[in-house]
């Protein structure tokens, strides 16, 4: 299993664009990816579970990846973050 | 008349027919289902037409306002496509034996409710898109016809409970002159859309489609939140006058970006802002300011349930620096104290706040505190083009002090080896009288002066500004400030520096003209008001 922790820079949080867009991306892999904030945690392939988090600006999140193609998923999940949120 | 009242979330004046929006409605019938295998190929058949419809709206809306708008169709069809809605769905079809007409809306139902629910205002607002996107399939399932809504004539106020993206997307943007809903907010599609077409939109007002209304002439004020229904020859007049200034203001700002702010016989003038807080970035940059002449840095404390950290104000003040690219940021260090009030701090109780611990004197004396935050600015200076600005000052020894702190940290971090701009400037605030009357010394330690007008006005005139009753003798343009003004001017010329005005007298019409021909180099006033001082200074001189 990997994992990343990342503080959420942008300032509308994980809002619908971008939520939509993690979804799609999450989507590509075979993998397991699961988003914890607190106690509370989503599937990051289900877009209302994620968007049910309500993550907003200056929280910190943590991603877990477990399955095959866990080393892509990584980079490309965590690459997301730092790109665009 | 009928004078209706709501919130405006989009300014403008403008006047119309009133056109109601009504929807296809689809009454949805609660129906037991035997053959569940059908009802489900039902339920998908209708999904994937919705998914091409969606589809579509996507590319229209792309080439229509834009792919940033376009997304929410994006998002709609990734809704449809959702594992937990489609779960959801399948459940009461196949264990509830229930028709799909009726399996849609209890989806929509609890999952539009998980968004009303939650805390923030824009994913409140998302619930609308739930229902939207839901609605789609339901009219599909239907097997009716759908109509799009059609409003005769030009000068249409819409008039509706409230417009998904969808339904706005499908108007005729031309004739719609205003947005009408009874509910809806700031951050919803109605207000974006208003917002891109710059017409006035209104929401929050009870039970507006009504037939009474239809067709019926109104005006709608963006400014006050009201609503007039056949309005009055005196309402009319008031609103077409108001209407006029407006626009023309709006055409005039419009003539004025990326203009140089310039006086008439050629004198360059810094024209830059104040702002409060990090959100405020966005409207300097459409106002089309020069720079940040006051970065009031208290919003980090005053946001806080502690003392923010180095790392936290050292990101909002590089986010402002690097927005400003290479134009001047001016940081003003912490000024609490009087009327602005920290529990965490924990200062005593004062009898006269105005004259005691406030701003340099608690940095001065907790120096820690002080420190952190000309670490976290110094850092932040590596990334545009900072300055530092220390308020309250009314002695050299004060500025001496301060700079020794800032000199101490710039060594804590060149032993870090952590980038920062070694030239960076520091510059006082000139707002106590005894600042003024000796800043001809003060000028040989400062890279630059700020007059802070609002306080120098009530200590000049010994004069409470929070007291209401004083307030009303208080002569902002007293002779005493003036000459103050010029002698803090004179003052800092002779030392080769320059004086700006970041208080609220910076942008005050009747005078701006007066400073000018003081010699004042900088004016730092509301973003809002940026390219109106430019307008005076572009019609100004700064000599006689």
């Amino acid at each position: 299993m990997k994992e990343f922790t990342y503080k959420i820079c942008d300032e509308l949080g994980i809002h619908a664009r971008p939520a939509g867009l993690l979804v799609k991306e999450a989507s590509d892999f075979e993998s397991e990816i699961m988003i914890y904030k607190g106690e509370k945690s989503a599937d990051l392939k289900r877009l209302f579970a994620l968007m049910g988090l309500s993550v907003k600006k200056d929280d910190t999140i943590r991603v877990t990846i477990s399955g095959s193609d866990e080393d892509a998923a990584l980079t490309a999940i965590e690459g997301f973050f730092k790109n665009n949120l | 008349m009928i004078i209706l009242s709501g919130k405006a979330v989009c300014s403008g004046i403008n006047f119309g027919k009133v056109s109601l929006y009504t929807r296809d409605s689809f009454t949805v019938k609660r129906r037991h289902v035997e053959d569940i295998e059908a009802e489900t190929m039902r339920y998908n058949k209708a999904k994937t037409e919705a998914i091409d419809e969606l589809e579509l709206l996507y590319y229209k809306a792309t080439k229509e306002i834009g792919e940033a708008e376009a997304q929410i169709f994006s998002i709609h069809r990734m809704m449809l496509e959702d594992i937990d809605y489609n779960e959801s769905v399948m459940n009461i079809i196949t264990k509830q034996r229930l028709n799909a007409e009726t399996a849609v809306l209890m989806t929509a139902d609890s999952f539009s409710k998980m968004f009303s629910d939650m805390d923030d205002t824009y994913m409140q607002a998302r619930a609308s898109d739930v229902r939207d996107v839901s609605d789609r399939i339901i009219g599909i399932l239907s097997g009716e016809e759908r109509h799009e809504f059609t409003a005769d004539g030009d000068n249409i106020i819409i008039f509706a409970d409230d417009l998904a993206p969808s339904e706005t997307l499908q108007m005729d943007k031309e004739k719609i002159t205003a947005f009408v809903t009874e509910k809806g907010s700031a951050t919803s599609h109605t207000a974006i859309l208003a917002r891109s077409l710059s017409i006035p939109a209104i929401i929050g007002i009870k039970s507006i489609v009504k037939e009474e209304y239809d067709g019926k002439f109104a005006a709608v004020d963006g400014y006050t939140g009201r609503v007039y229904i056949e309005p009055t020859e005196e309402i009319m007049k008031e609103l077409s006058a108001k209407k006029n200034e407006k626009d023309e203001q709006r055409e005039l700002l419009k003539e004025l970006k990326d203009k140089p702010t310039v006086t008439v016989d050629g004198k360059k003038i810094k024209l830059y802002a104040n702002i409060g807080t990090t959100a405020d970035l966005g409207n300097v940059i459409l106002n089309d300011a020069e720079g940040i002449g006051l970065f009031r840095s208290e919003f980090l404390y005053l946001e806080s349930e502690d003392f923010p950290t180095e790392d936290m104000q050292f990101e909002a003040y590089k986010k402002i620096a690097e927005g400003m690219g290479e134009k001047p940021v001016i940081i003003r260090t912490l000024d609490i104290g009087a009327d602005k009030k920290i529990d965490y701090f924990k200062l005593p109780e004062e009898e006269n706040p105005a004259l005691g611990m406030r701003a340099i004197r608690i940095c001065l004396t907790r120096r820690d505190i002080f420190k952190t935050q000309l670490r976290a600015i110094l850092r932040a200076s590596a990334f545009g083009n900072i300055m530092i600005m220390l308020p309250m000052i009314v002695s050299l020894k004060e500025i001496q002090d301060a700079k020794a702190i800032i000199n101490e940290a710039k060594a804590e971090l060149d032993e870090a080896k952590i980038p920062y701009a070694k030239d960076l400037q520091v510059g006082i605030m000139i707002e106590t009288p005894a600042a003024a009357i000796i800043s001809d010394i003060l000028a040989e330690e400062s890279d630059f002066f700020s007059i802070g007008t609002n306080d120098l006005t009530q200590y000049l005139l010994a004069m409470d500004r929070q007291n209401e009753d004083v307030a009303e003798m208080m002569d902002t343009h007293h002779e005493a400030i003036l000459r103050t003004i010029k002698m803090v001017i004179e003052n800092a010329h002779k030392k080769g520096i320059w004086a700006g005005i970041c208080g609220e007298l910076g942008s005050d019409s009747e005078l701006i003209p007066k400073f000018l021909k003081m010699g004042i180099d900088e004016l730092s006033v509301t973003c809002g008001k940026v390219l109106e001082v430019r307008k005076i200074v572009r019609e100004s001189y700064s000599k006689n």
